[in-house]
């Protein structure tokens, strides 16, 4: 038996991206990721007619019923993997496997439908999981400033909540930055926070 | 978009349905309850010529390091059942896995610089 130790085995690390159905977690991950998002996605109309809620985001013809990924390769040695959890509440029981180990959460939010992303928020709050929080723009509806965002779902100062448009590779790759400082602020922070925990 | 790896198998072929339980032997618990996603897991040695189908597929599949996440979506079978696919494979020295620990800061810094880049 060889081979064992002669192959390089890279870093696979991951990133979590929630929020509430229809958000834009594929859309999201779809323009940063170097791989189709795999298809995972199966037409609504077949699956959750009367099921999901779909008031505001009646445009939505598609759903992500397991969980989808992508991938970005960061340099030969270090893979990132981005994971859309699935967006109905009935599925919120898999975000412990999609959670465990990841570096931190991306929680989308549409201003329409804010209340979609309660559930992610405090699944993430209750963690003690870094996130941030994106508010995805979408055509048509009303422009929040984030701190009225941020003060609307009760969120500390030091969690991030910035604008971003999920189908601009540019502004995916801010969110993610984002989300990378606030990871290692919060690792770099770690006493004070075990600190607040126990008392 | 490139390094797109396509499903190695038609996933629309009714007639070759096979129960996920029936591939498993009837079980959902994997042996190692550590794999994650995205853990990598990589072929080693020389695979056993008496690997049934699934399990040859996977091995097939492992000769570069693949997460758990992509050898479920490539073999064509759920998570749940490639879990324990993949981990009976690693009980039986066919494959190895390697979950990394807690990330240490540089290294942190290090993908955010990337990110950033991007």
């Amino acid at each position: 038996m060889s081979g064992r130790s002669d192959k390089i085995v890279p870093l696979a690390v991951k990133i979590v991206v929630s929020g509430g159905l229809g958000v834009g977690k594929t859309t999201f991950i779809g323009a940063i990721s170097e791989i189709e998002p795999l298809d995972t996605e199966a037409a609504i109309t077949e699956v959750s007619v009367g099921v999901d809620s779909l008031v505001g985001v009646e445009a939505k013809t598609t759903t992500t019923v397991a969980l989808d990924f992508g991938r970005i390769t960061l340099d030969p040695t270090i893979a990132l993997y981005l994971f859309g959890t699935p967006g109905q509440d009935r599925f919120s029981f898999l975000w412990d496997d999609l959670v465990e180990g990841a570096l931190g959460t991306v929680v989308l939010v549409d201003t329409r439908r804010i209340e979609d992303c309660f559930p992610a928020v405090d699944y993430f709050e209750s963690q003690g999981a870094p996130f941030v929080l994106a508010v995805n723009r979408f055509d048509g509806a009303d422009r929040f400033d984030v701190d009225e965002v941020r003060e609307a779902l009760g969120l500390g100062a030091d969690v991030p909540v910035l604008e971003c448009d999920a189908r601009n590779r540019d502004s995916v790759r801010d969110v993610l930055g984002a989300l990378m400082d606030r990871v290692i602020g919060v690792r770099a922070a770690p006493r004070r926070r075990t600190a607040a925990l126990t008392r | 978009m490139n390094g797109e790896q396509p499903r190695d198998v038609e996933p629309d072929e009714d007639a070759t349905f096979v129960r996920p339980f029936i591939i498993t032997g009837g079980r959902s618990e994997p042996l190692q309850a550590d794999l994650r996603l995205e853990t990598l897991v990589v072929a080693v040695g020389v695979p056993d010529p008496s690997l049934t189908f699934e399990r040859r597929h996977i091995v097939a599949v492992c000769e570069q390091p693949t997460t758990v996440a992509e050898v479920a979506h490539r073999v064509g079978v759920p998570l749940g059942v490639a879990k324990v696919l993949i981990s009976d494979l690693v009980v039986a020295g066919q494959l190895a896995c390697r979950q990394p620990a807690e990330l240490p800061l540089p290294m942190l810094e290090r993908i955010r610089d990337h990110v950033r880049a991007l």
